[in-house]
């Protein structure tokens, strides 16, 4: 049921995108969508009653490997979270120069390269 | 318990976000995204990912004043109608397919609680768990694969964080070098 409900706050970035006029209101549904895809790899590795991957001095190993949730998509998306900001800052940036240029976040006013 | 737990907080993120994507104010959309962030990394907490959590909350705040940065000072003039009437349509036949496959899709995945490297003994998750500790040294696993097993994807990710900040700045120069003179 969970999978459902992160797939649904996936739909919803998805609508932002696609039915949006404001460049803004559109950045924002990439940073929903990106949320909601990150949230969904975590759900993924984990383990009921899991522990986190982080080894303390009276842990045997063998009970460690027993109970630790997925280390693996955690690493990935650490990655994928900071890659995540870099773009975020970039398409702010693009925004910004069209405002300067256009004067509105409105994307039907931008025609200058309609063609 | 911890099912009905996240359940909740998803549902509070999804109404966050139809309530950013649907305010007419921009900075009411912008501040409306950052809880939805937070529950985010309330989620990672209790699904036993720390290290994630922490670096959630911190992008959270950073990226709250570079969205302020793109709003402050602008006109902010709503935007009311929406698009046209075939847009739309078509828009919602693509989210209607979409949602087709993904349900689709759900159905062959591993139920809730059983990731998965148990279910496949050769999955590098197993390797990672058993041997982490005596081969690089590091209590922590997840530090140990970012930083030892897969750094060369550490390195990527340097390099895409690096390679956006210069597209930034370099989009956001206000003077462009004039061709053929100094």
């Amino acid at each position: 049921m969970i999978y459902y409900l992160c797939f649904i706050l996936f739909l919803i970035g998805l609508y932002g995108v696609c039915c949006k006029k404001n460049v803004v209101k559109i950045i924002l549904g990439l940073w929903i969508m990106e949320y909601s895809v990150n949230l969904f790899l975590i759900l993924l590795g984990y383990r009921k009653n899991g522990i986190p991957p982080i080894m303390s001095k009276e842990m045997d190993v063998i009970e460690f490997y027993k109970k630790a949730v997925d280390p693996l998509p955690q690493a990935m998306v650490l990655t994928s979270i900071v890659i995540g900001l870099g773009v975020l800052a970039l398409m702010v940036t693009v925004a910004i120069r069209l405002y300067q240029r256009y004067g509105t976040f409105d994307i039907t006013e931008m025609k200058k390269l309609k063609g | 318990m911890i099912e009905i737990v996240i359940g909740v907080l998803l549902v509070f993120m999804i109404i966050g976000s139809i309530i950013c994507l649907e305010t007419r104010d921009l900075l009411s959309a912008i501040i409306a995204i950052v809880p939805v962030g937070y529950f985010c990394g309330i989620i990672y907490l209790l699904l036993g990912a720390p290290d994630i959590a922490i670096t959630q909350m911190v992008v959270e705040v950073l990226s709250l004043i570079i969205l302020i940065r793109a709003t402050i000072r602008r006109d902010l003039t709503t935007i009311e109608e929406e698009r046209d009437f075939f847009g739309l349509v078509s828009t919602f036949a693509l989210i209607f397919v979409f949602f087709i496959f993904g349900m689709e899709a759900m159905r062959h995945l591993p139920p809730f609680g059983t990731p998965s490297f148990t279910l496949n003994p050769s999955a590098p998750s197993n390797r990672y768990l058993m041997m982490g500790l005596k081969e690089t040294g590091a209590g922590n696993i997840v530090s140990s694969v970012i930083l030892d097993y897969r750094g060369y994807d550490t390195l990527g990710e340097a390099t895409i964080l690096f390679t956006s900040i210069l597209g930034a700045l370099a989009l956001l120069r206000v003077y462009a070098r004039k061709r053929g003179k100094k």
